[in-house]
């Protein structure tokens, strides 16, 4: 028995000038654009761009970032920031090979340690995420503060365990996930793909997947509308980290050795920037997967267009800086309308 | 006359703020600005301040025309506002706050000596003696508010405006603060004093201007106004008359669904006590900071009852997150649509959803079928005007904003429903409309708890209505107990 309600439709605002339509336009499809241009840009000054071994290199180069980065996105998408994951990845990356070298039992089925070594390196990385998830949400630390604890005490963490040594090994049914291959695809790409299809439909169809982008639109409203903010924060840490050990173990299969030192230095930023450049707000409430993956993918093939034509990695170093001002100055500027 | 501001009119993208509004102002008096939220106070101030240009109007300051464009150069002229959020550095000291940015200087360095002994002279004129070199974030919020004044009278402040200086002040801080005001009086300074518990109102001020409607609707001295016609005043009577639509004759006997006794929490919630009952409306009154909002912020657990006791259906109940309070049946439509209420990008669909989506899944997965259905049904139910249920929210105007919001809440069947200041910010022909709907839907059995300004709207739609004052709930009447000057009496807290 309800009534009816009429209320006059709101005006639609007078006509948008050309030129805030413009970056409306490259805000939205930009990162797409980039893309399309690199690739002809390419095809047409590169010798020898279309062919499979170039699209495996990139793609395999390009893997692990768009595995960190999607975790990031999530974290982002509700108005946080995960500097950690550089360091979990040292952590996962450095304890998948003592455990299939036995350094904490003995091994009796090789079978059984390689899928211990997949399995507890993410778990411990999806634990120190938790943790991360935790410092944010139960003392109401900023991320960027709570997550520099790990990003500074986990590679610590990783050099302790590995006393600060080399591990070297050679291992084929570890190793798969970096050097196998899948009708054809390299493992982990198929595994990238995997990943991005998953979180890409978490967001879009499922309840947690639309409570993430609530509670970065608006926390108050979401807490108000009975969200369950804080384990919807220490969800993302958690799905965070778990990537970013997923990452750590492609790295030491890719390189057959583990070097706490090195596994995913930088990695944080790489990520960042790869979803800064896809077209994710930094202050959350929206999370686009399939712009991640194409910033990412933007930023290799920049780097990679360089290399090839002959300049050196150092000038690419600010080309990529360049395009994040320039992804970024385009959506405040389509933002502010 | 220290200032006189005169006709002034200020329209934003075409919406009236401001109708002619005037404001005068003596030499050392304490002249208060009262009004409901809206009113066109604070658009007033921020114009005198040079905030906001004016579109039309005169104002003189100390004999001279003015026309400030930077909030700089009003304070260079002699206005100083301090403001609720107090704007002060809070780890600097409290010499280098008084001194911001005027600096005594010596050989081009700071002369921090000059400036301890100057800061500590001006807050001796106040008879305040404290360690001038500490933060001011170590003080409490009295002195850090004297800080504040303490650098307006070192500015040579000839006209001091306060936005609701007592809000966050217990009953001793807001005795030192009136001393001070008075102290500022006998120095020739005049006080804005923008407030809104009468008892303070009365006991500091000179004269009162009342705003309604973006209008100067009374000025009188303090002495010739009864509080009660203070608060018509401020109240006025819209001009859209409401039909009343609830029935006067009460059924027997309705059960009690949601009760609170004697809750408290914080300085803004002291002592309320409210019933609501089995398809009624219970409105709940009171001037704005009485602690309405609050008290329906404990009710559904966004903050903590401290002391008393909450029971719905019977069984006494402590939410500790709203969510809580949404399980046992409880909904509560925000005053602030923008910052409590939508998600500005996401859709209709989901800001509609947003609190059923728990019960929308399946296996984790939105069941799209079902959410659709659902938001169809309430877009032709409640007449939402939109281009699709894909269209963010932020497009809309406040009005379908708030019909969404409703739905939100009607979609997860609720057995109590709070609403806050629901017809706030839309047009007179949907205001009736959604009183309408809300008095059918507790036809049906839902409990309303309608939190109002608008008397009209209480004495129209509600079954029973508790008024709050300061925090307590004073006075609770009954549908034929109802009348604007019963209303008007509870709320100026003067119970026969």
């Amino acid at each position: 028995m309800m009534t009816t309600i009429e209320t006059p439709a709101p005006q639609q605002s007078g006509s948008v000038s050309s030129g805030n339509r413009l970056l409306t336009l490259a805000s939205r499809y930009g990162t797409f654009v980039a893309f399309l241009a690199l690739i002809l840009f390419n095809v047409a000054v590169t010798p020898n761009f279309l062919s499979l071994q170039t699209l495996n290199v990139n793609l395999t180069q390009v893997a692990t970032i768009v595995i960190v980065a999607t975790g990031m996105t999530l974290v982002i998408a509700t108005g946080g920031i995960d500097l950690s994951v550089g360091s979990l990845m040292a952590i996962a990356g450095a304890l998948a090979p003592m455990i299939f070298m036995g350094q904490f039992w003995q091994v009796e089925s090789m079978a059984l340690a390689v899928a211990l070594a997949f399995l507890l390196p993410v778990v411990v990385a999806a634990l120190f995420g938790l943790f991360n998830g935790f410092l944010v949400t139960r003392f109401s630390i900023q991320p960027i503060i709570a997550t520099l604890v790990l990003f500074i005490a986990g590679r610590g963490i990783a050099q302790v365990m590995t006393n600060g040594n080399l591990q070297v090994f050679k291992n084929e049914g570890f190793q798969f996930i970096a050097l196998g291959r899948i009708a054809g695809i390299p493992a982990q790409v198929v595994l990238m793909l995997v990943i991005v299809a998953a979180a890409w439909a978490m967001i879009r169809y499922t309840v947690i997947g639309r409570q993430i982008i609530a509670v970065g639109g608006n926390e108050k409203a979401a807490r108000l509308t009975g969200v369950p903010v804080k384990r919807v924060k220490l969800f993302v840490y958690m799905m965070s980290g778990a990537l970013a050990g997923i990452a750590g173990l492609i790295v030491v299969a890719r390189n057959s050795a583990s070097d706490a030192n090195l596994v995913g230095l930088g990695m944080e930023l790489d990520a960042i920037a790869a979803v800064a450049v896809g077209g994710t707000l930094l202050s959350g409430g929206r999370a686009n997967i399939v712009g991640t993956v194409l910033g990412a993918l933007v930023i290799q093939l920049v780097r990679y267009t360089l290399l090839a034509n002959g300049v050196p990695d150092a000038a690419a170093l600010i080309v990529k800086a360049g395009l994040i001002v320039t992804a970024v100055f385009i959506q405040q500027r389509a933002g502010r309308q | 006359m220290l200032l006189s501001m005169q006709g002034i009119s200020k329209a934003f993208a075409g919406v009236p703020a401001l109708k002619s509004a005037s404001l005068e102002v003596e030499p050392a008096e304490v002249m208060a600005l009262v009004g409901q939220n809206g009113a066109g106070k604070s658009t007033l101030i921020k114009i005198l301040t040079g905030a906001y240009r004016r579109d039309e109007g005169s104002i003189s300051f100390d004999g001279r025309d003015v026309d400030f464009s930077i909030p700089a150069e009003a304070q260079a002229a002699g206005i100083a506002t301090i403001y609720q959020e107090i704007n002060l550095a809070p780890q600097r000291s409290v010499a280098e706050n008084i001194y911001l940015s005027r600096e005594p200087r010596r050989f081009g360095l700071i002369d921090h000596a000059a400036m301890r002994r100057g800061a500590q002279a001006v807050l001796k004129t106040f008879n305040l003696a404290i360690d001038v070199d500490r933060p001011v974030a170590h003080f409490d919020a009295a002195t850090r508010q004297m800080v504040a004044i303490a650098r307006a009278v070192t500015q040579n402040a000839r006209l001091v405006i306060m936005d609701e200086p007592t809000s966050s002040l217990d009953e001793r801080e807001v005795a030192i603060l009136f001393e001070t005001i008075r102290t500022l009086k006998r120095s020739g300074v005049a006080v804005i004093f923008i407030g809104h518990r009468l008892d303070e109102l009365y006991e500091i001020c000179d004269r009162v201007t009342i705003m309604r409607d973006g209008q100067t609707v009374a000025k009188s001295l303090m002495t010739d106004m009864p509080k009660m016609a203070l608060v018509r005043h401020m109240l006025g009577k819209e001009l859209a008359a409401f039909q009343a639509i609830a029935p006067d004759a009460q059924p027997a006997h309705r059960p009690v669904r949601l009760e609170l006794d004697k809750a408290s929490a914080g300085v803004r919630v002291r002592d309320v006590s409210l019933a609501v009952r089995e398809g009624e409306i219970s409105g709940l009154a009171g001037l704005l900071g009485s602690g309405r909002t609050e008290t329906a912020r404990l009710i559904f657990g966004a903050d903590r009852i401290e002391r008393g006791t909450m029971q719905m259906e019977g069984r006494e109940r402590t939410y500790r997150e709203p969510a809580d309070a949404i399980a046992d049946g409880i909904g509560l439509v925000s005053e602030d649509r923008k910052i409590d209420g939508i998600v500005p990008d996401m859709s209709i669909r989901e800001n509609m959803t947003l609190a059923l989506l728990p019960k929308l899944k399946k296996a984790g997965i939105v069941d799209r079928a079902r959410q659709d259905e659902i938001v169809t049904r309430y877009i032709r139910v409640l007449g939402v005007k939109c281009a699709s249920p894909d269209q963010p929210i932020k497009e809309l105007s406040g009005g379908n904003q708030q019909k969404v919001l409703l739905a939100r809440w009607l979609a997860t069947d609720p057995r109590v429903l709070i609403v806050d200041e629901p017809t706030r910010g839309i047009d007179i022909g949907a205001k009736s409309e959604i009183l309408k709907l809300l008095r059918s839907l507790a036809d049906d059995g839902l409990s309303v708890l309608m939190i109002s300004s608008e008397l009209e709207e209480l004495l129209a739609a509600a079954d029973r209505v508790t008024v709050l004052s300061d925090g307590t709930s004073v006075a609770t009447l009954s549908r034929k107990d109802l009348s604007e000057a019963a209303l008007l009496g509870a709320m100026a807290h003067q119970v026969e």
